[in-house]
């Protein structure tokens, strides 16, 4: 085995949980392990008391209701992935989830271990950010949300304090026919993405963008939202050159350089996925209005 | 010192039998089947969940053994390598066509690879190149003889399939 001793705790339920994270010194969350205790394992992280919510089945599961989608924190990275209901309302989970690590990881990760754990080129936290979600953390005290906005505080830094548990994200469904398209550049196929890019397009009645949203992920510390991006192109007409200029924009901006990555390799991905990503979040959205 | 380790018992279900065993908190899933049930055949390459040697089933899906808890694993049916071929020891489909095809090689990797593809082809026997290409992004294989082992995998998508139309 590979990780220092630590005292595991099976959580029965919600309140369960809480109690432990409220009592217990030097705890960790388990949810599908997937990263911690990948780092566990590494020895990067170190606890006394490993509170496992695996049996919490009422922090699990996919609620749409009107116009809403609620997922809680225990729904595995899969049950998103395959959901047909989830796909028809909000078809680039479907797309963005395929690239989260590999099958039997997907298995087991979950959608608030990845919130949680907020690494910089996961795509869950992309998705939050873009779709402007919600997130609701519970303690012993009750609960609160925090938008996705403000949810970083930095690198692998959530909005989360001690005794808190990520119970819920939420968000607002985009309108009916909206285009959607998420993609990546990764070494291999699941591996964390060098850059990856989400977009959202809605279109008006006169076939201008009525609504953008673009993030960027594995490009700084955390999720970004590209506001700047999204201004320009809305009340405009889809077109070539408004694609070109808003992936210029995007890729003006200082991104992460690695032990593999440049600032500027990172910029010219960026610029030349946020410009595909565009083109075909708007043919999608052509295509279903003329469908 | 190591008495005080936090240990506890656990009952579970590997390759249809019952075990119940002792187990350290900390002890993964693959550890466990390895040293605590002497089912070596689950390896452990990085144990950091990036190589997929580890992969076993749990209640029928592939996971990282290395990422798992032996005590998560409480209550659970697991199937390791050694729970594919029948009780008469006829290899399934897969592992026939890997010996067929020449898909083990070296034969580290080759258990999470058949654990892997089991579920997959379970799920998808209509599966192409580019989908089980796909299904095996999460399992490295240091001889880097994919071509084999794909083949493998087709030939046997084809096997289940065509007995599933018998």
């Amino acid at each position: 085995m590979k990780p220092a001793p630590f005292t595991y705790h099976r959580a029965g339920s919600l309140a369960e949980a809480a109690e432990m994270a409220a009592t217990l010194d030097n705890a960790r969350l388990l949810s599908g392990g997937q990263s911690l205790m990948a780092m566990m394992n590494l020895r990067y992280v170190a606890v006394d008391h490993l509170i496992d919510l695996n049996p919490v089945a009422e922090i699990a599961g996919i609620a749409i209701d009107g116009g809403r989608v609620t997922l809680g924190a225990m729904t595995r990275q899969r049950a998103v992935l395959e959901s047909d209901a989830l796909a028809a309302c909000c078809p680039i989970l479907r797309e963005a989830l395929g690239f989260v690590g590999h099958v039997q990881t997907r298995n087991r990760g979950t959608v608030g271990g990845s919130l949680a754990h907020l690494d910089p080129a996961a795509e869950l936290p992309g998705m939050a950010a873009l779709l402007d979600a919600e997130i609701t953390l519970t303690s012993r005290g009750g609960a609160r949300t925090v938008a996705m906005a403000d949810y970083p505080q930095g690198y692998m830094t959530p909005d989360i304090v001690d005794g808190e548990i990520l119970t819920s994200v939420a968000f607002d469904l985009w309108p009916e026919g909206h285009g959607w398209d998420f993609r990546e550049f990764a070494q291999r196929h699941g591996d964390f993405a060098m850059a990856g890019v989400g977009s959202l397009i809605a279109l008006d009645a006169d076939g201008r963008i009525g609504r953008a949203a673009v993030i960027l992920i594995g490009v700084g510390d955390g999720p970004l939202r590209l506001r700047d991006v999204e201004d320009i192109l809305t009340d405009e007409a889809p077109s070539g050159a408004l694609f070109a200029a808003a992936a210029a924009m995007a890729a003006a901006r200082p991104m992460s350089a690695d032990a593999l990555v440049t600032e500027a390799y990172r910029q010219h991905l960026s610029r030349v996925l946020v410009r595909r990503s565009l083109t075909r979040a708007c043919a999608r959205a052509t295509e279903a209005a003329h469908a | 010192m190591p008495d005080a380790l936090p240990r506890r018992r656990i009952t579970l279900t590997v390759n249809g039998k019952e075990h119940s065993a002792e187990t350290e908190d900390r002890y993964s899933l693959a550890d466990f089947l390895r040293h605590g049930l002497g089912l070596t055949g689950t390896h452990l390459g990085c144990e950091h969940g990036v190589c997929g040697a580890c992969t076993v089933l749990v209640n029928g899906e592939a996971v990282r053994g290395c990422l798992m808890l032996a005590v998560q694993a409480e209550g659970c049916r697991v199937t390791t390598i050694e729970g594919l071929a029948d009780d008469d020891g006829a290899l399934s489909p897969l592992q026939q066509a890997f010996m067929d095809n020449h898909g083990l090689q070296c034969g580290f990797c080759t258990p999470g690879i058949l654990t892997t593809l089991t579920a997959y082809l379970r799920d998808h026997p209509n599966a192409d190149e580019p989908e089980i290409r796909e299904a095996l992004s999460g399992n490295i294989c240091r001889c880097t003889g994919y071509d084999t082992i794909v083949r493998a995998a087709l030939a046997a998508a084809r096997t289940i399939r065509e007995g599933a139309k018998a």
